[in-house]
């Protein structure tokens, strides 16, 4: 359907509208002024006894009636309603959106500001920060995250050590700030190589022994050598993951959607598409500077060591990861 | 003097019959979806969900209950007005079978999940060739009826019934126009898209309101209420002033549900400005009703039948009075997505529609089955307040946890961030939604202790079909 963009369109509500409002006043005075006879009936008789008096209309409900007629006839002098015309104050409800976030910012802005240069392992540790995260997070991200923030399937467990693109400080805020977008080809985009749904069950098979979880072990063995073809290219060739793109870890035992054979034969036939939406436009940095640290303040943000190798750190910084580290 | 010819009661009959059980149904369906809302894991399986239910409670209250009373109340009424049988009883008898497929059809179709996804309109496009068929068919047997009365003037109820039944056939055929895409699955697309789609919608569900629940039941209310009284109208201007008011006002009406959003700015003023107006049209027909009453309060007290008649005009006059109220844009922006909307509507639905069909089917039961009364007068009377209690209930809690839910949505911190997440007002919601759910239980007791009370009458009884009276205009 088009829209009414014609000039005829305006001129035809402003008539209409104002027609209308009148006109449910003109009708009443005119009623208003007809004869009534108070206590007789019409004379008209239905079904042996149904009869109507000739009683006039309650002073009362005559006089709301008219004083709508006549606020109806003031609010549009006032406030859109005649087409284009937008009224004595120009009101409108985009300005009055734009008033009231405005006036929101010049309030609130500073008290956010405040905390947006400081370390963010600094903001973690403040307990008003936090509870602004608090409220925030419960706000924008626990419809997937969880009030919890422990996730649920297809959402990340906020709360535990495994991240799909890393878990430091700087890195959370990069995932909030600018969103991520996951992306698991189906078959890793190479299907002959994995062999199709034979071949995904295989893998499938291989991918339980990373964890530790019964598997056939010819299955197992056939998969082994399929993943070292197709899935290394993402998930390396210890079944780790590499978070620089995202590719979970695959050994850890932690599991997004599930660890059934079938449900990870699904996700090689079919692949997987999974979006982090980006908050930079809709939160602002300082907001998101206070969410990053609350996130990572949960229990299982990763304490950035730019002095020590990373391996070093995480055993201590991770001990349900100590299982997978035998493998 | 009477003639040989006698009313066309056996439509009446079908209908009054069917108006008891489709209520027990649909407020049964009510009652599952509300426990549904305490209890998640009542979802068991996706054809009983609540998404499913929702849209099958509020099409069998609406169009399987309020339809099949206003049937048969509007059948029963044009032809003793008109003093002369239902014009076309063929097609009459179409109506009652068409209908009840229509509704049996809704049955089936919504809990597969088949829905055009617009409120109150839900039933695909096969359902809604038959409604129309059925509609024109409803239209040729009352309007029919109407020309061939015998009076010289058409009594007032059924200039409401004639208001409804054209302006739901517009509305049906306006909103409902879709392209097929397939029969089964049964699929379609509108006609309308965005915001143009949303404004048609609101413009057919706030006239299915105003014309299938309050133009119809006002209808209902001018024939059986003075009727019950044995009082005449109390005033004839009122009637042709608010009649027209009202009628006219309603079509504008509908943009109030749609305040704050893409629809333009002056389409919501006039949305509100006309809800405003509507005030007075509206409490026309609840003066018009209750003084009917004035000289007979006494009657009130020993006749449940009246008091199922005026209880529903004082519900209508509540809600009525609340729905302006809830069409100003401040209001509204408190109101709009709480279960304060839920409140209103039930204290529309249950205590105006159904009790003043309640009320009619109560009048009519033995009357169509050659009783002079119900088979226990006491019983009517133990309904009469187990409903009044349950719709108390229920409005009264939907009012409380509403203006709960909108005060803690809208609620900040000193920093700007919201107060409560979405989740801590739902929670906050569970003890109200345990007094609605016992509100609506013991509103469908009632219904059941109606279906025993009727079934008892009609065990009793044998159908009868009243001799046609001559107007009393003709003896004079």
């Amino acid at each position: 359907m088009s829209d009414f963009v014609s000039g005829f369109w305006n001129i035809y509500i402003t008539v209409l509208v104002l027609i209308s409002v009148v006109g449910c006043g003109v009708f009443l005075w005119i009623q208003d002024k007809a004869k009534n006879a108070p206590g007789e009936t019409m004379g008209h008789v239905w079904d042996e006894t149904l009869e109507e008096y000739s009683n006039p209309m309650p002073n009362w409900w005559r006089w709301m009636f008219y004083i709508t007629v006549v606020f109806a006839l003031c609010y549009l002098a006032v406030y859109p309603g005649l087409g284009s015309y937008s009224g004595q104050f120009g009101w409108s409800s985009r300005g009055q959106y734009d008033k009231e976030i405005a006036d929101a910012n010049a309030k609130f802005d500073p008290i956010f500001d405040a905390y947006k240069n400081q370390d963010l392992i600094k903001v973690a540790a403040d307990p008003k920060a936090r509870e602004m995260g608090r409220s925030m997070f419960l706000t924008y991200c626990a419809q997937c995250h969880g009030s919890d923030a422990k996730g649920a399937k297809g959402f990340p467990n906020l709360t535990d050590n495994d991240w799909l693109w890393g878990g430091e400080p700087e890195q959370i805020k990069v995932t909030i700030l600018g969103g991520r977008v996951g992306v698991m080809p189906p078959y890793g985009g190479n299907p002959d190589a994995v062999g199709g749904p034979a071949g995904a069950k295989e893998l499938a098979n291989y991918v339980r022994s990373l964890s530790g979880l019964p598997n056939d072990a010819i299955l197992s063995a056939k998969g082994k050598e399929r993943f070292a073809v197709v899935c290394v290219a993402c998930h390396g060739p210890d079944g780790k993951g590499v978070q620089a793109m995202g590719a979970p870890n695959l050994t850890d035992k932690i599991w997004l959607f599930s660890s059934k054979e079938d449900a990870i034969v699904e996700i090689i036939t079919k692949g997987r598409t999974l979006t982090m939406p980006s908050h930079k436009d809709f939160l602002g940095e300082a907001k998101v500077h206070l969410l990053a640290a609350y996130v990572y303040g949960l229990g299982g943000g990763v304490k950035p060591a730019p002095a020590t190798p990373v391996a070093a750190e995480q055993p201590a910084a991770a001990p349900t990861a100590a299982p997978a580290e035998k493998k | 003097m009477q003639s040989q010819a006698t009313y066309n009661y056996k439509v009446v009959r079908q209908f009054a019959v069917m108006t008891v059980i489709w209520g027990i149904v649909g407020m049964l369906v009510g009652v599952i979806i509300a426990a549904q809302l305490i209890w998640p894991e009542l979802n068991v399986v996706e054809w009983l969900s609540y998404g499913r239910l929702r849209p099958l409670h509020t099409n069998a209250v609406i169009f399987a209950f309020g339809g099949c009373a206003l049937f048969a109340s509007s059948y029963y009424a044009a032809q003793r007005t008109c003093h002369t049988p239902l014009f076309a009883p063929g097609l009459a008898a179409f109506t009652f079978w068409g209908w009840q497929l229509v509704i049996l059809l809704a049955a089936i179709t919504l809990p597969l999940g088949f829905t055009q996804g617009k409120e109150y309109a839900e039933l695909e496009w096969p359902i809604d060739i038959l409604i129309t068929l059925v509609w024109v068919s409803y239209a040729i047997v009352f309007f029919g009826t109407i020309m061939k009365r015998r009076t010289p003037h058409i009594y007032v109820a059924n200039w409401f019934f004639g208001a409804f039944i054209l302006t739901v056939a517009i509305l049906h055929l306006v909103n409902s126009a879709a392209i097929p895409v397939s029969f089964w699955p049964m699929k379609s697309y509108s006609a309308y898209a965005g915001v143009q789609d949303a404004m048609v919608q609101w413009w057919y569900g706030h006239n299915a309101v105003g014309f299938f629940l309050t133009a119809g039941f006002l209808g209902i209310m001018y024939y059986f209420v003075p009727k019950q009284a044995g009082r005449p109208i109390y005033s004839y201007r009122l009637s042709v002033v608010h009649f027209w008011a009202l009628i006219f006002t309603y079509m504008w009406a509908g943009p109030h549900h749609l305040h704050y959003t893409a629809l333009p700015d002056w389409t919501q003023s006039v949305g509100m400005l006309f809800s405003l107006i509507l005030l007075a049209p509206s409490w026309g027909g609840m003066i018009n009703g209750i003084m009917t009453l004035s000289g007979a309060w006494h009657k009130l007290r020993d006749d449940p039948i009246l008091k199922f008649l005026i209880t529903s005009l004082s519900f209508y006059g509540m809600s009525t009075f609340e729905g302006p109220m809830m069409s100003i844009k401040t209001v509204n922006a408190l109101s709009h997505y709480t279960d304060w909307t839920i409140g209103h509507v039930h204290s529309g639905a249950l205590g105006w529609v159904a009790m003043v069909s309640i009320g009619a089917i109560y009048y009519m039961i033995p009357r169509l089955f050659g009783k002079s009364e119900m088979f226990s007068v006491k019983l009517i009377n133990t309904h009469f307040w187990i409903a009044t209690i349950g719709v108390v209930l229920y409005i009264a809690s939907m009012w409380i946890s509403g203006v709960m839910q909108g005060l803690m949505w809208r609620s900040t911190n000193v920093d700007g961030t919201l107060t409560y997440s979405f989740v801590e007002s739902v929670k906050s919601t569970y003890p109200f939604y345990m007094i609605r759910l016992l509100g609506g239980t013991l509103f469908l007791v009632g219904m059941l202790l109606m279906a025993y009370n009727v079934f008892k009458t009609i065990a009793g009884g044998k159908a009868v079909d009243a001799p046609v009276l001559v107007p009393a205009a003709a003896h004079a």
